[in-house]
């Protein structure tokens, strides 16, 4: 989409850091992307690749200590998010900034119902009155697909499904309509089915609304689906960083055909999917001095245990707008088949 | 909610009832006489006839059938007429007091006051000191203000109110004279200067079991706050803009108050416990006082009423915890 457009959202060597008790751990390691307006960027890595963490850093939703946001920068409305005040980071959050999180059974809160839950950011954020967040409750509940939307909102939360409490922690991350809208694995706890219908809501959202979205799942298939870019991390990096159809056409780090590998064939093989990577995510203490991916690499070199790779450019256009990759193998000094 | 309530309710009568004949048995069956403090010189045949007059010469179930009718049935009839000057009772037999032959609720209707000015204070103290420090020590964990809070409720907790109390009235009352040492039942609260004088005495025994109630609550509300800070629904509401007060004061606190709900519900009859110990300490002739006269001279039927209404007092606070948990978590109201 919109390709030449100011991007909404800029994110630079972002770099965060947990103090442990066994010393410090890089959850994300000099991350950088952009999002432009209207635009769906698909994040892809298995679990503990650091992907949730790059999201909260954002918006400073880590509880520190333990997390620190030690570097990068956050640019959003022309504003780096990581040196505003709290206060300001609070009307960013939930009003420019909608997130939706991976478990919907727990990520509402039980002893409210969907309406006061729903109302809080528009009463905060829009200054609006109490019918006035009425209405626009009923109206946000219609938009994402809840029946009897009026009646609902005195619900509480345990008397949705799974499916349903996932559409009413959209709706709260819409309320506002935000500019960026952040989904967390938002279809990981939900049976497929109700995925593909998550799935097919937050498309039709999207040519309605036209934010921006940032879509994180482990699942290549979804990201075929409905990504305009992807972002592939691995150990807190990103690694690989494409165009949809570039990413699936010409795969350039060995854990991005990896992965590209392990895409089933049948829809029910999915509890299977990425596992079947040989070996285990790396453990991220101290400072990155390697290639995070080299003790599981079929084609680690010499130079893969001394030198983290930066990302580098494959198609002419600058990193983070093209097809570009974080390997040393993929380079083209390297001769390979 | 009105079902649930209601559904509640029911099934605290057999609850009532079982507990009533258990403790009637029980109390039955520990030894002692009636008679114990009558004079051995008194012949047999005496003996017999103040027993019958007592009515304890009855089998067992027949005096537990009588005392639960005027229980449950004569008592409040008094009590109403007592209230609305009728005559519904009609001179009906009420519980008498085997050693000192008046009934035994008007012995509970000058002793209970007492016990309940005292305890019902230093709850409601112990509460309400106990929530904010519970709250904020687990809002700041590890902080100085949550360590100092944990020292004094292991204080509070491990040291007994027999030791506090005394420690209390040695330092307080004895050497600084700040406070009376003898708890003034009969001081009737008429003007400023006789509410100093109630205030001045009750303060000792309301510090100790306030103090007392609040180290045991205070710590339960961190450990429930702490859990609930934890929760998803916690970063939910972070993401929404949310302030930390709404965050804590509104979605943290809402949830966390549940279990302590409960357990300060159905704490304030173990209080009473506490408060027989404090009464014997600050020599308060409240409802403790009364129990432990009664149990010395086996007086039954007092020690059955003031046992069985401490058990009452029990059920009606589960019943109160229940209606508060229901009010609080709408999945336990619509089921
Ligand atoms: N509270 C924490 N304390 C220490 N390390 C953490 C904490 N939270 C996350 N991490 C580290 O950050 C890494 C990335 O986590 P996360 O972003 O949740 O992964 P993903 O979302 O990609 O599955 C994990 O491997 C973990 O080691
Ligand atoms: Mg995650």
């Amino acid at each position: 989409m919109a390709d030449g457009a100011a991007p909404v959202l800029d994110v630079r060597g972002l770099k965060t850091v947990f103090h442990t008790r066994s010393g410090e751990v890089h959850a994300v390691n000099s991350v950088s992307f952009l999002l432009r307006p209207g635009e769906l960027l698909g994040v892809v890595g298995e679990s503990g690749s650091g992907k949730s963490v790059t999201m909260m850093s954002l918006i400073g939703l880590l509880p520190s200590p333990p997390a620190d946001v030690r570097a990068g920068e956050v640019l959003l409305g022309g504003r780096d998010l990581l040196k505003i005040a709290p206060r300001d980071l609070q009307s960013v959050r939930g009003a420019k900034v909608g997130f939706v999180f991976q478990d919907p059974m727990t990520s509402l809160n039980p002893v409210f119902n969907v309406g006061n839950q729903i109302m809080e950011p528009l009463l905060k954020h829009k200054g609006m009155t109490k019918a006035q967040a009425r209405d626009r409750a009923v109206e946000l509940l219609e938009l994402v697909g809840i029946p009897d939307a009026a009646k609902r909102l005195k619900s509480y939360p345990h008397q949705f499904s799974g499916g349903m409490r996932q559409r009413v922690m959209i709706a709260i991350a819409l309320a506002c309509d935000p500019d960026v809208l952040i989904a967390d694995e938002p279809t990981t706890a939900l049976d497929v089915t109700i995925q593909a219908q998550i799935l097919e809501l937050v498309k039709e959202l999207r040519a309605k609304l036209g934010m921006a979205i940032i879509w994180i799942t482990h699942d290549l298939g979804v990201i075929a689906a409905i990504a305009d870019r992807v972002m592939v991390m691995y150990g807190g990096q990103v690694v690989e960083h494409a165009p949809v159809k570039e990413l699936f056409a010409n795969p350039s780090h060995p854990y991005t055909r990896a992965l590209l590998k392990t895409i089933p064939s049948i829809a029910g093989e999915r509890e299977a999917r990425l596992q079947v990577i040989e070996g285990q995510p790396p453990i991220l203490t101290g400072e990155p001095v390697s290639c995070p991916f080299r003790a599981r690499c079929s084609h680690a070199m010499e130079v893969c245990g001394r030198e983290n790779p930066l990302r580098r450019a494959l198609d002419g256009r600058p990193v983070g707008e093209g097809h570009d990759v974080a390997c040393h193998w993929s380079s083209p000094e390297v001769a390979h088949a | 909610m009105l079902t649930y309530t209601l559904r509640r309710l029911m099934t605290a009568i057999p609850t009532l009832l079982l507990i009533s004949l258990v403790i009637f048995l029980l109390v039955d069956l520990a030894p002692g006489s009636p008679l114990s403090e009558v004079p051995l010189t008194v012949p047999p045949e005496v003996r017999r006839k103040m027993l019958e007059a007592m009515g304890a010469d009855q089998p067992v179930m027949v005096r537990y059938v009588l005392w639960l009718k005027q229980f449950f049935w004569i008592e409040p009839l008094y009590g109403i007429d007592g209230l609305l000057g009728t005559d519904f009772a009609g001179g009906a037999q009420r519980i008498i007091s085997w050693q000192s032959k008046v009934p035994v609720f008007q012995i509970i209707g000058e002793r209970l006051p007492q016990t309940l000015t005292v305890v019902g204070t230093a709850y409601f103290i112990g509460v309400l000191i106990a929530l904010p420090i519970g709250i904020y020590s687990a809002y700041r964990q590890y902080s100085w203000f949550d360590q100092a809070g944990t020292f004094f409720a292991m204080a509070g907790f491990s040291v007994p109110t027999f030791f506090t109390g005394n420690v209390l009235i040695l330092v307080f009352a004895v050497k600084l004279g700040w406070f009376p040492t003898i708890y003034d039942t009969n001081l009737k609260v008429t003007d400023w200067d006789s509410f100093y004088r109630l205030v001045m005495q009750m303060a000792l025994p309301v510090t100790v079991l306030a103090l007392f109630n609040a180290a045991e609550i205070s710590r339960y509300t961190r450990s429930s706050v702490l859990e609930n800070l934890g929760q998803d629904y916690v970063r939910t509401a972070r993401a929404k803009g949310m302030g930390e007060r709404v965050v804590l004061l509104k979605h943290v606190l809402r949830n966390s108050l549940i279990p302590v709900v409960t357990v300060i519900a159905l704490g304030l009859p173990t209080v009473f416990g506490g408060a027989i110990v404090t009464e014997q300490i600050f020599k308060i002739n409240g409802i403790g006082a009364a129990l432990i006269g009664a149990i010395n001279v086996s007086d039954l039927p007092t020690v059955q009423t003031i046992t069985f209404i401490f058990a009452v007092l029990i059920v009606l606070f589960n019943l109160i915890a229940d209606i508060l948990y229901g009010i609080l978590d709408p999945r336990i109201r619509y089921d």
